[in-house]
């Protein structure tokens, strides 16, 4: 009786000792994320404050000044400098020094003293789609709320629809929260696949991988015994990186840790068995990268992780369900934002480890033709 | 599971073809226990291929292969756990220690702990690599690579090994040692399979084959091969002559009626001679072509000389059946 297994535990030993020994490469894939994690955890804020903002006050009243500190208060802008013509507000927001200019008219006051409608011109700098849209929206707010105050007067009569808006999960819409649980599913990717791609196709060019398929040493032992060492390594990093998130960056995990570990299993196994697919086509290391590097683009654009899913165009969204990363963004944002349980997951588990299988039987077959047949 | 096989290797009417290509066409051998069996022939001409069938590899495309009295086509698996196998660049761990490459080995051909250590010890004693047992493999010079390497093929005992270019690349003395332990071994009853390209090795072996483009063009003994009559054709005999202007002196040799053949070996040149020109006359012959010659002496073909005659022969066939 022919054991498939054939081989594990001499390779499971052999990794581990490769593993050991090759500490530089396991330092770096860990410590790597951990860097990775603080430029993004620390360094980008997609909530859009402080907006640089050039004013022309024509006017210069007391109720051209009310409107300039409401527009202030509002944390939004920052008035950065004030001009003396239309030529200087121009010259501000082509410069780029500015994103918006605001220009109050010289008649400004007089029009609402005579209960006229008064205009006020807001300049907004298109170029960064995200500070126009916030621009557009705090603005309008502002003069709709300073035009209802007028018309009703400085009655206590409540406004006829009030509509109160409540952000759930992430009150404060801060970036940590939504950027690292969907960091957490690139960095994965991006180490596991990267580690056993490496291992594999360092064998092929030192050629004992051609030593082994002449020993008793049966592929899926191969595999196995490669696989499980990383799968541990990958099971780590993960506990380091949510560990780094929940008490550096005070994100608050709502859902089930043991969840999330559990969930992570099949994305690992997603990964590893890229990380096999990638070695059965790569003929040296460089190669290997660069084909590893072709499975994270997808994974950082089309995966939810930066941009919203459901606003892209029809071909990339149907794309982001072929990629795993989608689902295991899914998952963590589930379970540390919004609480989620097994019942709302099970699809996005099931998913993963769906492609995790085809993608290893796929990886076993080339491996099958293209390396042991060659 | 093997029994007590008669022969080690027997290989009838092998075949593989990939497409509409033939790599090996009808390639037949017998290798007895206890041989050192050298496989020859130029880079693509079929010996890896050849390996890879024997170790279950590659799928027959047709004949049989016998393999220490195991059917390779039904069981690739049982041949492998046999067989030790070492292929040209002694495939080592390098950031792995002389141990644990060993026990890697041990473990994948499945020894229990307790035979593992015993052959461990019985390795490095044999290999002489005591003093280097904790040391990283990268660290150890080509010569003591290959002997590891070695080592980690023949540690689960097995009766016949495949060596595929042991010695390419490491030093003279090396190769020497490599060789007398070769010897020890196949004193023990351990089969060799071993595929090289340097002649001095070759005209060690106790059985040679030569592999041309697939097809096999010797087999036996470097002496019967010696004895071919396509090499040594009725009414000849070989001569070495030492000149000191050889390749001056191979043209105008050459261009001697009765010279059938003659080749540059080193600083002199190997000749084949009809019988009707004696040792005096050809040296008449030599002198008068303005050929300074310092010595003439009967010389037995070397296996070089052998496989040269058979190429030529083969390549001289094959332009006369491709018009």
């Amino acid at each position: 009786m022919v054991n498939p297994f054939r081989g594990f535990s001499a390779i499971f030993y052999k990794e581990t000792l490769h593993v050991r020994r090759d500490f530089a490469t396991l330092f770096f894939s860990l410590i790597i994320p951990i860097l990775q994690m603080f430029l993004l955890g620390y360094g980008i804020d997609t909530n859009i404050r402080q907006i640089n903002t050039v004013v022309y006050n024509a006017d210069g009243r007391q109720e051209s000044r009310e409107l300039l500190d409401r527009l202030k208060n509002s944390d939004t802008f920052r008035i950065y400098r004030f001009v003396n013509n239309d030529r200087d507000l121009n010259d501000a927001i082509i410069s780029g020094k500015c994103r918006v200019g605001i220009k109050i008219p010289v008649d400004y006051s007089d029009k609402l003293l005579h209960q006229m409608s008064a205009q006020v011109l807001v300049l907004i700098d298109g170029s960064d789609s995200s500070v126009a849209g916030q621009a557009i929206n705090v603005t309008t707010a502002i003069g709709l709320d300073e035009s209802l105050r007028r018309v009703l007067g400085n009655t206590d009569q409540a406004f006829a629809v009030d509509m109160r808006p409540k952000v759930l999960f992430n009150p404060d819409s801060r970036s940590p929260n939504f950027l690292l649980p969907g960091l957490t599913a690139v960095l994965l990717l991006n180490v596991t696949t990267f580690l056993t791609a490496f291992s594999i196709v360092r064998e092929k060019e030192r050629g004992t991988l051609e030593q082994l398929f002449v020993t008793p040493v049966r592929p899926m032992g191969l595999l196995l015994g490669k696989l499980l060492p990383y799968l541990g390594i990958g099971f780590f990093e993960l506990a380091m990186i949510v560990s780094a998130m929940r008490f550096l960056f005070r994100v608050p995990i709502h859902g089930n840790v043991v969840l999330l570990a559990f969930l992570s299993l099949p994305y690992i196994f997603v990964s590893l068995s890229l990380g096999i697919l990638i070695s059965s086509k790569a003929t040296s290391q460089a190669h290997a990268m660069q084909l590893a590097f072709l499975t994270i683009l997808p994974s950082v654009f089309f995966s939810g992780y930066i941009f919203p899913r459901e606003t892209m165009p029809r071909f990339f969204y149907v794309l982001s369900y072929f990629v795993p990363a989608s689902y295991f963004i899914n998952i963590t944002r589930g379970i540390i934002l919004r609480g989620a349980g097994w019942g709302h997951l099970w699809i996005d588990a099931l998913a993963l480890f769906g492609m995790g299988t085809l993608l290893l039987i796929i990886a076993a077959r080339r491996f099958h033709d293209k390396v042991i047949m060659a | 599971m093997p029994g007590n096989p008669q022969v080690a290797i027997s290989a009838e009417h092998l075949v593989r073809r990939f497409g509409s290509f033939t790599a090996v066409d009808g390639v037949s051998f017998t290798v007895e226990p206890g041989e050192i069996f050298g496989f020859l022939g130029p880079n693509g001409s079929g010996k890896t291929t050849v390996i890879k069938m024997l170790t279950g590899l590659l799928p027959l495309t047709g004949g049989e292969a016998n393999v220490l009295g195991i059917d390779v086509r039904k069981d690739p698996e049982g041949v492998r756990e046999n067989i030790g196998y070492m292929s040209q660049n002694f495939s080592l761990y390098t950031d792995l220690t002389v141990t644990e490459n060993l026990t890697f080995y041990g473990r994948v051909y499945g020894l229990p702990p307790e035979r593992l250590r015993k052959r461990l010890h019985e390795i490095v004693e044999l290999n002489g690599l005591g003093p280097y047992k904790d040391r990283l493999s990268a660290q150890l010079s080509g010569g003591w690579k290959q002997r590891l390497a070695l080592g980690c093929a023949m540690l689960h005992e097995p009766k016949l090994i495949f060596l595929d270019e042991p010695t390419a690349g490491i030093d003279p003395v090396a190769r020497r040692q490599l060789w007398d332990l070769l010897f020890e071994l196949s004193g023990q009853g351990i089969t060799f399979f071993v595929t090289t390209h340097y002649m001095d090795e070759a005209e060690r072996c106790s059985h040679v084959a030569y592999i041309y483009f697939g097809k096999l063009l010797a087999d036996g003994t470097p002496d019967a091969l010696r004895e071919l009559p396509e090499v040594q054709p009725q009414g000849t005999y070989r001569v070495e002559i030492t000149a000191p202007q050889v390749t001056f002196a191979l043209r105008h040799a050459r261009m001697i009626p009765g010279i059938r053949s003659a080749t540059i070996f080193g600083q002199s040149i190997h000749a084949l001679i009809d019988d009707h020109l004696d040792l005096e006359h050809l040296r008449k012959q030599l002198e008068q072509e303005g050929i300074a010659v310092a010595e003439i002496r009967p010389l037995a073909p070397s296996l070089e000389d052998v496989f040269v005659e058979l190429t030529t022969k083969r390549q001289g066939a094959q332009e006369a059946a491709g018009g």
